[in-house]
C-alpha cells in the first residue's frame, strides 16, 4: 500500500503542475466515461424484435436493431442461399491470418504463399461466382462488413507493393523512371480521395469505349490501391534514406544486380523502419474504405445508416446505437494491427544497430 | 609479371572538386600495393574506381582484361572477381554472419546452400571467428565486425582485394587483429590494394608503397626506398608527420 502512495506521489504529483494534470484527468474521466457506460450498457435494451422495445423515457441503447440488422451487416445484400460462400471466404480468411500472426503455428513462408497466391483466387470465385456452376453475384449486390474487407484487404495488398516500386523508382538513378515517379506520387497525394473515387466510378466510363467498360467496384479497388500507393511510397522512401550508402556499396561490391541488391539487403532493413508510418497508413486506409458510399456502394457505415432510417426500428437511440456499435467494430481492427506491428517491430528488433 | 589492374590517365570530379588527375598506375598479378597520403588526397577515389563505386570521367580502367565502361553485367562481372573491404565494414545488420557471407555465393554465383555454409564457415575460420557464425554483426566487436567483413569478401574467392582503411575505425587494440588477417591473406599470393596509415603493415607486406596528394600519385616505391630515401618533398613531410610518434 504504501509503495502504491509513493509511486503516485513520485509520478502523478510530483509537481504542482503535474497535480492539477493529474487532477484534470481523472475529472475529465469521471466526467465522460460513466455516462456513456451507463447509456451503451446499463440502460441499453438488449433484447426486443421491433422499435417499441426501444421507446421509453429512460431507455439507453437499441442493442436489438443490431441483431436484427446483423445479417446485412455481415454479408450486405448478397443473397441468402448463397451466403455460405461469404462463410467460407471469412473462414480462410480467419484462418489465414491466424498461421500467419500466431507465433506457435509453424511454415509461415506456406502460410505467406497461400495468403497471397491461393486465397485471393478462393475468394475471387466464391465471392463473384460465375463458374463451377456458383450463381453469379453482381458486385453491386456485395456490402457490409463484406464489402468494408474487400476494399481494405484489396487496397493494402495491392498498394503496398506498388508503393515500394514506386519509391525505388523515385530513387532511381534512371531520369525516365525517376520522373515518372515523381510525377505519379505528387499528382496523386495532391487530389482528395473522393474526387478520385468519383472519377473512377462516374467519369472513366464516359471516357473509355463501352468494351473497356468494367466493373465500378473493380474501377473504385483500382483507384483506392493507386491513390494509397502514393503515400506508401512516401513512406518507404523515408525508410530508404535511413539506410546508409555503405550497405548498398558492400552489397554492390560483392556482385549483387540491382533487384538482389533491393530484394536482400536494402528493403529488408527498409520495410523494417517503415513499419510504423507503413501500418499508420493502412490504419487510415481501413477507415477510409466508409468513403466508397459516395459512389453507391452500402459499406458497413452505408448499411448501418441505411438501418437507421428504417421505421421498423424508428426510435431516439436507433442511430446512435449503430455508430456506436460501428466504432467498436473499427476501433477493434484498427487497434488490432496496430499491436500486430508494434508486435512485429519487436520481433524483428533483431540484429538492430546499438 | 602481367598486370591484373591497369589505371591509365584517370580523372574524377565531383562537382568543381578535381579528386582524381590524371592517375595511371598498373598492378601486377600478386602485388601487394599500399596507398597513403593524406585525407582528401584521392585515395579512396581511386579505390573506389576499381570496382566502380565511382564512376571516372576520364582515362581507362582495366581489371582483369575488361574494361569498365558503362556496362552493367561486365561491371558486376568485374566485382565478382574483386572483394572490398570498407572502413565502416558495412555488414548487413539484418543478417547472421554466416548469412553476410553465404548471400553472394548463394545469389551471384548460385552456390546451393550447404556448399555455400561450408565455404563461409571455412573461411571464418581462417579470420577466426567460426564461433561467431550465428550472431549478428552488432554483437560483435569492431575488429571481429572487420574480419567478419574480409571473409565475406573472400567466399566469392576474388583475385583481387581492395581495402579502404580497413583499421581506421577499430580501436586501437583490435587494429592488430585485422592486419594478422591481412598479412596472412598476402602469404597466400592474394593480389592487394590497401589505403591505410599503417605504416608498419605496409613495410612487412607491400610490395610498392605509393603516396597520393591533392588528386596525384606523388610517389610510387618499395618500401625500401619509399621509407628512407623519398624523393619528392611533399613525401618526406608527409612521412615525418606521420612517423614522428
Amino acid at each position: 500500500m504504501t509503495t502504491a502512495l509513493r509511486w503516485t506521489r513520485a509520478n502523478l504529483f510530483s509537481t504542482p503542475g503535474n497535480a492539477v494534470l493529474t487532477s484534470s484527468i481523472v475529472l475529465l474521466f469521471v466526467w465522460a466515461v460513466p455516462p456513456v457506460i451507463d447509456w451503451a450498457f446499463l440502460r441499453a435494451v438488449w433484447t426486443g424484435t421491433s422499435r417499441d422495445a426501444c421507446v421509453g423515457a429512460d431507455v439507453g441503447a437499441c442493442w436489438p436493431y443490431i441483431w436484427a440488422r446483423a445479417g446485412q451487416i455481415i454479408y450486405g445484400f448478397y443473397p441468402d442461399g448463397e451466403r455460405w460462400r461469404v462463410d467460407i471466404v471469412y473462414a480462410l480468411g480467419i484462418a489465414g491470418t491466424l498461421w500467419l500472426t500466431l507465433p506457435n503455428i509453424p511454415r509461415k513462408w506456406l502460410g505467406a504463399a497461400l495468403m497471397i497466391f491461393a486465397f485471393p483466387v478462393a475468394a475471387y470465385v466464391l465471392l463473384l461466382g460465375g463458374v463451377f456452376g456458383l450463381e453469379a453475384v453482381p458486385t453491386l449486390h456485395w456490402g457490409g462488413l463484406l464489402l468494408t474487407l474487400v476494399v481494405a484487404v484489396v487496397g493494402i495488398a495491392a498498394s503496398l507493393p506498388l508503393g515500394i516500386l514506386l519509391a525505388l523508382g523515385r530513387r532511381s538513378e534512371l531520369p525516365v523512371i525517376r520522373w515518372f515517379s515523381v510525377t505519379f506520387i505528387e499528382v496523386w497525394r495532391g487530389v482528395p480521395m473522393i474526387t478520385v473515387l468519383f472519377m473512377a466510378a462516374n467519369m472513366l466510363p464516359l471516357f473509355l469505349p463501352e468494351s473497356l467498360d468494367t466493373d465500378k467496384l473493380f474501377r473504385a479497388l483500382v483507384a483506392i490501391a493507386i491513390f494509397n500507393a502514393a503515400y506508401m511510397a512516401e513512406v518507404v522512401r523515408g525508410g530508404l534514406q535511413a539506410i546508409p550508402r555503405g550497405q548498398e556499396e558492400a552489397a554492390k561490391a560483392l556482385g549483387l544486380g540491382y533487384w538482389r541488391r533491393m530484394t536482400f539487403v536494402v528493403l529488408p532493413q527498409a520495410l523494417k523502419i517503415s513499419i510504423p508510418g507503413l501500418v499508420n497508413n493502412m490504419v487510415s486506409m481501413l477507415k477510409d474504405t466508409s468513403l466508397i458510399s459516395v459512389i453507391g456502394f452500402l459499406d458497413l457505415l452505408g448499411v448501418i445508416q441505411a438501418g437507421n432510417t428504417d421505421p421498423e426500428w424508428a426510435s431516439p437511440n436507433t442511430a446512435l446505437t449503430g455508430y456506436l456499435f460501428l466504432a467498436i467494430i473499427y476501433w477493434a481492427a484498427c487497434f488490432s494491427l496496430s499491436r500486430y506491428s508494434a508486435r512485429l517491430e519487436r520481433n524483428l528488433n533483431v540484429g538492430a544497430r546499438p | 609479371m602481367s598486370a591484373i589492374i591497369s589505371v591509365s590517365g584517370v580523372s574524377k570530379f565531383y562537382g568543381g572538386f578535381h579528386a582524381l588527375k590524371n592517375v595511371s598506375i598498373e598492378v601486377g598479378q600478386g602485388e601487394r600495393i599500399v596507398i597513403c597520403g593524406p585525407s582528401g588526397s584521392g585515395k579512396s577515389t581511386l579505390v573506389r574506381c576499381i570496382n566502380r563505386l565511382e564512376v571516372h570521367d576520364a582515362g581507362h580502367i582495366i581489371v582483369d582484361g575488361a574494361e569498365l565502361t558503362d556496362d552493367t553485367k561486365r561491371i558486376d562481372a568485374v566485382r565478382r572477381e574483386v572483394g572490398m573491404v570498407f572502413q565502416q565494414f558495412n555488414l548487413f545488420p539484418h543478417l547472421s554472419i554466416l548469412d553476410n557471407c553465404t548471400l553472394a555465393p548463394i545469389w551471384v554465383k548460385k552456390m546451393p546452400k550447404h556448399q555455400a555454409d561450408e565455404l563461409a564457415m571455412e573461411y571464418l575460420a581462417r579470420v577466426r571467428i567460426a564461433d561467431q557464425a550465428g550472431k549478428y554483426p552488432s554483437q560483435l566487436s569492431g575488429g571481429q565486425q572487420q574480419r567478419a567483413a574480409i571473409a565475406r569478401a573472400l567466399c566469392m574467392a576474388p583475385k583481387i582485394m581492395l581495402f579502404d582503411e580497413p583499421t581506421s575505425a577499430l580501436d586501437p587494440e583490435m587494429i592488430k587483429e585485422v592486419l594478422d588477417v591481412m598479412v596472412e591473406l598476402a602469404g597466400e599470393g592474394m593480389t592487394m590494394l590497401v589505403v591505410t596509415h599503417e605504416m608498419g603493415f605496409a613495410r612487412t607486406v607491400a610490395d610498392r608503397v605509393c603516396f597520393m596528394d591533392g588528386g596525384e600519385i606523388v610517389e610510387i616505391a618499395d618500401p625500401e626506398t619509399f621509407f628512407t630515401s623519398p624523393k619528392s618533398e611533399r613525401t618526406k613531410l608527409f612521412l615525418s608527420q606521420i612517423l614522428q610518434h
